[in-house]
């Protein structure tokens, strides 16, 4: 069973079919392994062993009855920030610890509709404002490449959980980076989707113009595999696309003879880490020697996104959080009026970084303020995504780092709000601009801390993004999971 | 422009937050260094850009008005604080006299 994690979702589902595993051994393995080792990376809230062990044998009957699909029986961990009916989501937050979800998020609903088994709920920042899970109100995930170090966030639990093989796969969610940063940060594939190509319905808001659901894996055929399951079309979210989604394994195994990528000479700064850029480089070699043409572009306005960023993401955030105040779920504490019971809720409810982005988010709505803030910023998101209309014209796909540096140390960079936000700087623009981005593990520093290559694409090119990557994968086979997990 | 902690109680209030003295004192310092960075955006001119609310632009699309389940009246109240029958219930909204 040990090299199961070595095997693609695809390859698993092989010997599921040909009954060489059942898919209770297979939750079992995974769930073992989450007994062994998850004391020491933390990525996991809530380990739902029972119902995953019920849904796994409800798997093993429908193989018996010769049912098929893409995910029958394959154990996923879950960003604890999906309404799921009937299982605890707490978006790591005080102030919905005890909320049971009546509905199921639509990516949930249908990753049922294929038979997953759900594992359990995977560690955030509180309500996904950070980039470390540092925020986490109930605990901080660590770096299965360096216990010492941070996982990156927001998704820092499904990063660690997949590269740890606590899980085949995790769902996260990316609002300006929180899938690909803490992809790359912890060596696994994160793919964040074209805004509006995955159904955010029962997805907890964070800023609702910026937040994309997607995938983390240890390959990119199961990347394919469960973007698959989770795009498409959905009425219950009034922002999704009303496009037919390709199957994306097809683009699996083609070549990449005479594709354009383009490298914006903005993300190659100083500041960054020498061993990141050395491995960026080395990685757009390996395309070029594929048959691909590197192409300088320029996006000028990149300097301006993380200003952009946080005004515009605080403005929704103070707004969706509105919410929660005491009244219909969660967390309540009395007060003599309502106004009362609705700031000491508040108060008790919510952690340090989210009351600053409230704060901030109210700031830049409020009554003076909103012309010079608000709508200043959404011009200069309107410049940002222009410099990406006017790349593409040249291009078919951008290439550039995910992160100027690898894992920091836990801790390091918690006393300075601005510098936190400043890690986010090369992920950040892509959620302002729509446009679906991956990570990809390329390389690793001196210290042997993973480095992502971040892959950008058109918007609804996620088959092209996936169809470079492959090619990459295939030819320079980069460990995903560390020793120590073996 | 410079932030005062009247400024975040103030807006505070308006988030419907409470804060603890040290919190003013610690969002007051980094609210001024935040704006301060963010300020960075008035370099750029502007004028006549379009804001972006929405990066990928979708149309409005209507569909037939039809009676379809929704979450039953137990399932909506099943996370309440506090109910009274079918009901919500809050303190007190508005002050009676007496």
């Amino acid at each position: 069973m040990e090299n199961i994690l070595d095997k693609t979702i695809q390859e698993t589902r092989d010997l599921l079919r040909k009954k060489e595993i059942t898919a209770t051994e297979l939750t079992s393995f995974y769930l073992e392994r989450i007994q062994r080792y998850d004391k020491d990376i933390m990525a996991y809230l809530t380990i739902t062993g029972e119902k995953a062990l019920e849904m796994a044998q409800d798997a093993d009957l429908r193989i018996e009855h010769g049912e098929d699909g893409p995910l029958l029986g394959i154990p996923f961990g879950i960003k604890d920030i999906f309404c799921t009916k009937g299982i605890e989501t707490t978006c790591a937050s005080q102030i919905l610890k005890g909320f049971i979800p009546p509905y199921d998020a639509t990516v949930i609903k249908k990753l049922k509709e294929e038979w997953f088994v759900h594992l359990g709920r995977l560690n955030m920042d509180e309500f996904a404002m950070g980039s470390s899970t540092e925020n986490s109100s109930f605990q901080t995930t660590k770096n299965p490449w360096d216990l010492g170090r941070i996982p990156g966030g927001s998704s820092g639990g499904s990063a660690a959980a997949v590269a740890a093989g606590l899980c085949a796969a995790a769902l996260g969610t990316d609002t300006g980076g929180s899938i690909r940063q803490p992809a790359s940060l912890c060596g696994v594939v994160g793919m964040k989707p074209t805004y509006g190509r995955v159904s955010r319905y029962g997805l907890i808001a964070f800023a609702s113009s910026l937040d994309q659901i997607g995938p983390l894996t240890r390959n990119v055929a199961d990347c394919a595999i469960v973007m698959n399951t989770i795009a498409g079309f959905d009425a219950m979210d009034s922002t999704s696309i009303p496009q037919p989604t390709p199957d994306y394994t097809e683009f699996l195994g083609k070549d990449i003879n005479g594709l354009k990528i383009g490298i914006p000479k903005e993300y190659f700064i100083a500041g960054m880490d020498a061993d990141v850029r050395k491995a960026i480089e080395e990685s757009l070699s390996v395309f070029e020697k594929q048959g691909a043409i590197l192409i300088d572009v320029s996006l000028p306005h990149t300097e301006y996104a993380v200003a952009t960023y946080y005004v515009i993401c605080t403005a929704e955030a103070s707004s969706n959080l509105a919410r929660y105040d005491g009244v219909k779920y969660g967390l309540r504490t009395e007060g003599k009026d309502i106004i009362e019971m609705y700031k000491k809720t508040r108060l008790r409810g919510f952690g340090t970084e989210v009351k600053r982005r409230i704060i901030l988010g109210t700031y830049v709505l409020s009554s003076g303020y909103y012309d010079a803030y608000y709508r200043k910023a959404g011009k200069v998101r309107t410049l940002i995504r222009r410099d990406f209309d006017e790349a593409f014209k040249s291009c078919d796909i951008l290439m550039t780092p995910v992160s100027p540096t690898t894992a920091f140390r836990i801790g390091e960079k918690m006393e300075d709000p601005l510098t936190m936000y400043l890690s986010d700087i090369f992920t950040i623009p892509i959620n302002l601009a729509g446009l679906p981005a991956m990570s990809l593990p390329c390389g690793f520093d001196t210290k042997g801390l993973p480095i992502g290559l971040q892959i950008i694409g058109k918007p609804l090119d996620e088959g092209r993004m996936m169809q470079a990557a492959y090619v990459f994968e295939s030819e320079k086979n980069i460990q995903k999971i560390p020793d120590a997990f073996r | 422009m410079k932030i005062t902690k009247d400024v975040v109680e103030y807006v505070a209030h308006l988030g419907r937050l409470d804060l603890e003295p040290h919190e003013i004192d610690l969002y007051t310092d980094q609210l001024d260094r935040i704006l301060q960075y963010m300020d960075k955006l008035n370099t750029l001119n502007t004028e006549g850009i379009e804001p972006t609310s929405h990066a990928i632009p979708v149309e409005c699309l209507l569909r037939e008005d039809l009676v379809k389940e929704s979450l039953e009246i137990e399932s909506s109240l099943q996370n309440a604080p506090e109910r009274k029958g079918n009901f919500f219930k809050v303190p007190p909204i508005i002050e009676v006299e007496e």
